[in-house]
C-alpha cells in the first residue's frame, strides 16, 4: 500500500497523533523508571528506589488519561481499517506499559529490602539483562513511533537472547543459594527482578506484535514462548 | 475514463464462492455516451447482506438497478454485458420484466407507498401475480408481509388507513412489506434508510438482519457505519470501477486498496 494522505477532517489528524505521542511520553517515562531502579539496585540507592516507586502513580494516571482520550476518539470519530487498528493498539500498548512500570516499581522496592538487610552484593549478570531489556523495549517504541513493521519482527525476534540469558541467570542464582544458604533470601530477590526484566522483554514483544498488526494489518507469526524456567532446578 | 478498469481486488473467501444468488459479469452502463459503470463483475450470494459503498456518482445505485432491470425505464440508459439470476440470463428478451421484479424487489431511498390503505399496498403485488387464491389466503399474506417487516403490531388495527399516513420509518417497512409479499428472492435496497430518523433506521436495521437468509439482500449506502453494521460482503465502488469486493470485517478493519482505505478511513479529497 502507498503512504496514506491525512484525513478530510483535519483534526482527526491531530487526535490521532497527539494519542501516538501520549503513549510516546509513557514509553519513555517507563523506560526511564525501569532504567532509574536498575540504577538504583547497583548503586544501593534507597532514596532513588523510594522516589521510583512513588513516580508510579503517574503511569498509572498517564494510562488512564490515555485511555480515556482513544475511547474518546472511537466515540466521536468512529475509526476504520489502518485508524481502529492504530486506536486499539493504543489503547493495548498504553496497558502494557503500565505494566512495564509496574515491574520497575517491584524491583526498586525489593532494593529497599536489599539494602536494609540481606546482602546486597548484585550479581553482575543483572545489570547486562537489564541493559538488554531496557534496549528492546526501547526498540519496540520506536517501531511504534515510526510505525515499523520490520522493526517490530526484529523486536520479536530479538526476545529470545533475553529468554536464554534468563534461563541461565537463574541456573547462577540457584547454584549460588546451594551453595550458601545464607544467600537464599537475596537470591530470591534477585530472581524476582531477573523474572521482572524478562517480562519486559515479553511485554516489548507485545508491543511490537500490536505494532505490526497496526501497520499491516497482519498479525506476527505465533512465536515460541521462552523465559520458562519451570524444568530448571537446583543441581543435586 | 481509463480505457481498463484497475484490477478489482476481491478477497479469496469471496473468489470460490458456490452459493451465488446472482453472478454479474464484465456489466457496464451508459448513460448515453457516458459510461457510468465499468465492466463490474460481481457474486452475490444468498445467504448474505451486501453493501454497496462508494462515494456519489460512483455507480453503486446505477449498477444495483441493473439487478431487476429499473435502467429499462431510463430510455439513454445502456447495459452492456451478463447478469444471472440462477443461473438465468435477466437480460434475454425471453425473460418477463415484470416477473423478474417481483423475484428481485427493490427498496427506494424515499419511502413511496402507494396512495392506498395500508392492506391494499400489500395486497396489490399478489394480486397482480396471482399469488393469492382466496380472501382469507391474501389476508394470511398480509399479516405474514407486515410480521416480517415487523409492523403489524403498530397497523394491525388501522389496515384500511392510508399508507401515505404512517410515519416515514413506518411507510419505508410497509415498502419492505411490500416487496416480500409477492415472495421474491432477492430484496434490492437503495439507500433505504437515508431519509430516516435514526430511530427509524435501527428499526429497518433491526429487520434487515431478520430477513438475511431468507433472502439475499443487496444494499447501497452513503452510511459506512450502516455497511459495516448490517452487511456481511462489502463491494466498494469509486468512479464507475468495482474496485474491492471482500467480507465486511475485513473492509472495514483491513481493506486491501489504497482507494478503499482511504474511502472508509474519511481520507478522500
Amino acid at each position: 500500500m502507498t503512504s496514506q494522505p491525512g484525513h478530510t477532517v483535519k483534526s482527526f489528524d491531530d487526535d490521532l497523533r497527539s494519542l501516538r505521542s501520549r503513549i510516546g511520553q509513557m514509553g519513555g517515562y517507563a523506560r526511564q523508571q525501569l532504567d532509574d531502579s536498575i540504577a538504583a539496585l547497583l548503586s544501593g540507592d534507597v532514596e532513588t528506589a523510594h522516589r521510583i516507586a512513588e513516580g508510579d502513580k503517574r503511569l498509572d494516571e498517564m494510562e488512564m488519561e490515555a485511555e480515556s482520550f482513544a475511547i474518546s476518539i472511537i466515540a466521536r470519530r468512529a475509526p476504520m481499517a489502518g485508524d481502529l487498528r492504530e486506536v486499539i493498539a493504543a489503547l493495548k500498548i498504553g496497558s502494557v506499559i503500565e505494566r512495564i512500570g509496574d515491574y520497575a516499581k517491584n524491583c526498586a522496592r525489593r532494593v529497599e529490602v536489599l539494602v536494609g538487610g540481606v546482602s546486597r552484593e548484585v550479581h553482575p549478570g543483572i545489570a547486562e539483562m537489564a541493559r538488554m531489556a531496557s534496549s528492546l523495549f526501547d526498540d519496540s517504541m520506536r517501531a511504534f513511533a515510526q510505525r515499523d513493521p520490520a522493526l517490530a519482527q526484529q523486536v520479536a525476534d530479538g526476545d529470545e537472547a533475553i529468554d536464554d540469558y534468563y534461563e541461565s541467570l537463574f541456573q547462577a542464582l540457584l547454584s549460588q543459594i546451594a551453595e550458601d544458604p545464607n544467600q537464599t533470601a537475596s537470591a530470591t530477590h534477585f530472581i524476582f527482578i531477573i523474572k521482572n526484566l524478562e517480562r519486559v522483554g515479553d511485554h516489548a514483544t507485545n508491543i511490537a506484535e500490536m505494532v505490526h498488526y497496526s501497520a499491516t494489518g497482519e498479525h506476527l507469526g505465533e512465536r515460541p514462548k521462552g523465559g520458562d524456567a519451570t524444568g530448571l532446578t537446583l543441581p543435586l | 475514463m481509463a480505457e481498463a478498469p484497475e484490477e478489482t481486488v476481491v478477497h479469496d473467501e469471496l473468489k470460490f464462492a458456490n452459493d451465488s444468488k446472482m453472478t454479474a459479469r464484465d456489466v457496464s452502463v451508459y448513460y448515453g455516451a457516458k459510461k457510468a459503470v465499468d465492466r463490474v463483475s460481481i457474486d452475490v450470494d444468498s445467504h448474505f447482506v451486501t453493501a454497496f459503498i462508494g462515494p456519489s456518482g460512483c455507480g453503486k445505485s446505477t449498477f444495483l438497478r441493473c439487478f431487476n432491470r429499473m435502467n429499462d425505464t431510463i430510455d439513454i440508459a445502456r447495459v452492456e454485458g451478463d447478469i444471472q439470476l440462477d443461473g438465468e440470463n435477466i437480460y434475454d428478451t425471453r425473460m418477463d420484466v415484470v416477473q423478474l421484479r417481483a423475484r428481485v424487489g427493490m427498496v427506494f431511498q424515499k419511502p413511496n407507498p402507494f396512495p392506498k390503505s395500508i392492506y391494499e399496498n400489500i395486497a396489490y403485488g399478489p394480486r397482480i401475480h396471482g399469488i393469492a387464491d382466496s380472501k382469507s389466503d391474501m389476508d394470511r399474506i398480509v399479516e405474514t408481509s407486515l410480521t416480517r417487516a415487523g409492523l403489524w403490531n403498530e397497523v394491525k388495527d388501522r389496515l384500511d388507513e392510508s399508507g401515505t399516513a404512517l410515519s416515514g420509518g413506518q411507510q419505508q417497512r410497509l415498502c419492505i412489506a411490500r416487496a416480500i409479499a409477492v415472495d421474491p428472492e432477492v430484496i434490492l435496497m437503495d439507500e433505504p434508510c437515508s431519509a430516516l430518523d435514526p430511530i427509524a433506521t435501527a428499526k429497518v436495521e433491526e429487520l434487515i438482519d431478520e430477513l438475511r437468509g431468507r433472502y439475499a439482500i443487496v444494499i447501497v449506502t452513503h452510511n459506512m457505519q450502516q455497511a459495516a453494521r448490517v452487511s456481511q460482503r462489502t463491494a466498494f465502488f469509486h468512479l464507475g470501477n468495482l474496485v474491492e469486493y471482500g467480507p465486511t470485517e475485513e473492509i472495514f478493519t483491513n481493506p486491501r486498496a489504497d482507494r478503499t482505505r482511504d474511502y472508509i478511513t474519511g481520507r478522500f479529497g
